[in-house]
């Protein structure tokens, strides 16, 4: 049904997930209130405000990584398509949505190994071990990362030996090879300069459509470039949410607008 | 401008201060070092050829050699090693990738950086109560192994643990973030990228162990031994036994510590030999400690950080 309807304008967007009222604890410290949330399939959502606000414990909830430290705890929500899984039920095993939902990190992280092996280990994970197979996926995502070209033959060298905006692009390369359905960046250029930063966001810009993207930046200028959607957090609560150039030039908030002024934060 | 001048001049004075401090510390060590190898490499060196290597003990100090000796630290070494290690890393990485973080893991950590405390002798004792008079295994080298790998256990699993805490956390939640099991994390980055911090707490550990006397005394190895254990390697099927487990055993320290005991008599050297036998524990424990360290080298390679 939705598959029709997503070629006309009008028509409401397919999702991929819906947050629905979820609070999230850092042990007794409320993070996130009450969120509700709906992310569009196939675009770009991006999670802005200011230190603290919330941005990355939220990004962070979707591929469970709050699970890796104790005392963290999820109230509500989170429903994931195809399939309708609770992304935070304690029913749901967080390697298998991981498998499903990938994510690159502020800092650059590839693991001290090749090049080669840095993409090939989600691979592995998923018992991929013939040879050629490996080779070939790891070709397609280095060149989806648009990284290929300059490492293709160097692909037994450390990863370490990259620039940095080489070894975030090698993170993204390594994200994709898997082929999640959703990836997940966490501030992924303030670590870069802005040369590198501008290949990063082509990047993003050319993969949402294939995946659903939801990104948490620092830089307003970078939300309004790549984005489709735009959510605005403030003390764990969602002020607004709507389209990009809706925020951006007309937003409904006060709190908003002040803080896209930079007036705080 | 002139009291800057000499603000600076008096912080320069003190740079150099310390600076020539640090020199005489450095130096005040490295002499010790120096002159003590230097006196047993002049009272022993000589001694050493290649019949103290393969001799037994003999009351004749002429005669006497160090071969039960050096085989027998040797083969409770290897025993040593082979249980701290293992047991070692995985209590480390146990406490630190899996264990909960309440009171009880609190308790142990505290207790194990204790252990690392408690006098050698203590742990000659257990082993001599609880291997030798309760499970009656002897006075053999499976219990000087065992006792000496209590010994340096906390040693293995407090390097363990400083390595794992090393790697950083970006590296653990990428390998999460893909959809990795604890295990699959811990086997394919924290165990290699950990190698060579957990092989220079191993070099420690052995280099402790290989000088024990102590508990080895206590739990009554021998210092005479005019045999060596069974060989580990055989002709037939399955070309290893593990017979010499059960032999009795002397180390180089208590050969060297019943040399030196012995009165002073110019026509019957044993204190020549005791500084022979030092040398040959000396030269042990640093091909040993080569050894490691190569094999940490080797690891190090795979690593490319």
């Amino acid at each position: 049904m939705v598959g029709h309807l997503a070629t006309t304008t009008s028509a409401p967007p397919e999702l991929k997930a819906e947050i629905k009222n979820l609070s999230f604890y850092y042990g007794d410290h409320q993070a996130l209130k009450n969120v509700n949330l709906a992310l569009p399939i196939n675009a770009v959502t991006a999670l802005i405000g200011p230190s603290g606000c919330g941005k990355s414990t939220l990004l962070r909830c979707f591929n469970r990584m709050h699970d890796l430290y104790a005392g963290n705890r999820y109230v509500g929500e989170i429903i994931f398509r195809p399939g309708d899984v609770n992304i935070i039920s304690p029913r749901v095993d967080p390697m298998e949505m991981r498998l499903r939902v990938g994510m690159v990190f502020q800092k650059p992280n590839p693991f001290p190994k090749s090049i080669f092996e840095n993409v090939a280990f989600g691979l592995r994970l998923k018992m991929i071990s013939d040879k050629s197979v490996l080779a070939e996926r790891v070709e397609t995502a280095l060149r989806s990362a648009a990284l290929w070209d300059e490492v293709k033959d160097r692909l037994k060298q450390s990863a370490y030996a990259l620039s940095g905006g080489q070894q975030q692009r090698l993170c993204i390369a390594r994200a994709l090879a898997p082929e999640p359905e959703m990836l997940l960046f966490d501030e992924p250029t303030s670590a870069l300069d802005p040369a590198a930063t501008a290949h990063i966001e082509d990047l993003v810009y050319q993969l949402k459509d294939r995946l659903t993207i939801m990104i948490v930046t620092h830089n307003m200028q970078q939300a309004a470039r790549v984005s489709d959607e735009t959510v605005f957090l403030h003390h764990g609560e969602v002020i607004e949410a709507n389209k990009t150039s809706t925020i951006f030039e007309n937003p409904a908030k006060e709190l908003t607008s002040e803080y896209l002024t930079g007036r705080f934060g | 401008m002139i009291d800057t001048h000499r603000l600076i001049a008096r912080r320069r004075l003190q740079d150099r201060v310390f600076n020539i401090l640090g020199i005489v510390c450095m130096l005040l060590g490295v002499i010790t070092l120096g002159a003590l190898l230097i006196d047993l490499a002049v009272n022993g060196l000589t001694r050493i050829d290649w019949a103290f290597l393969t001799s037994f003990p003999s009351r004749k100090a002429a005669n006497a050699g160090v071969f039960s000796a050096w085989v027998g630290s040797l083969l409770l070494m290897l025993v040593t090693i082979s249980l701290a290690v293992p047991l070692g890393v995985a209590a480390g990485v146990y406490l630190e990738e899996y264990a909960r973080k309440n009171w009880l893991t609190t308790i142990i950590e505290i207790n194990i950086a204790n252990l690392a405390g408690v006098p050698s002798i203590i742990y000659g004792l257990l082993a001599l109560g609880l291997l030798v008079y309760q499970f009656h295994l002897g006075q053999t080298i499976v219990v000087g192994g065992v006792t000496l790998a209590f010994l340096v256990l906390p040693i293995v699993i407090v390097s363990t643990r400083e390595a794992l805490r090393a790697i950083p956390k970006g590296i653990r939640e990428a390998a999460y973030a893909l959809g990795a099991t604890p295990w699959q994390v811990i086997k394919d980055h924290l165990l290699p990228y950990s190698a060579g911090g957990i092989a220079t707490g191993t070099i420690i550990a052995m280099s402790r162990a290989i000088g024990e006397t102590a508990p080895l005394v206590t739990i009554g190895a021998l210092a005479f031994i005019a045999f060596l254990p069974d060989s580990p390697v055989q002709s037939q099927f399955p070309f290893v036994n593990f017979h010499w487990l059960n032999s009795p055993f002397t180390v180089l320290p208590i050969q060297m510590f019943n040399w030196v005991d012995r009165p002073n008599n110019p026509f019957n050297d044993f204190h020549r030999n005791a500084a022979a036998a030092g040398l040959v524990l000396i030269i042990m424990t640093l091909s040993l400690n080569a050894a490691a360290i190569f094999i940490r080298y080797r690891l190090r390679r795979r690593i490319k950080w």
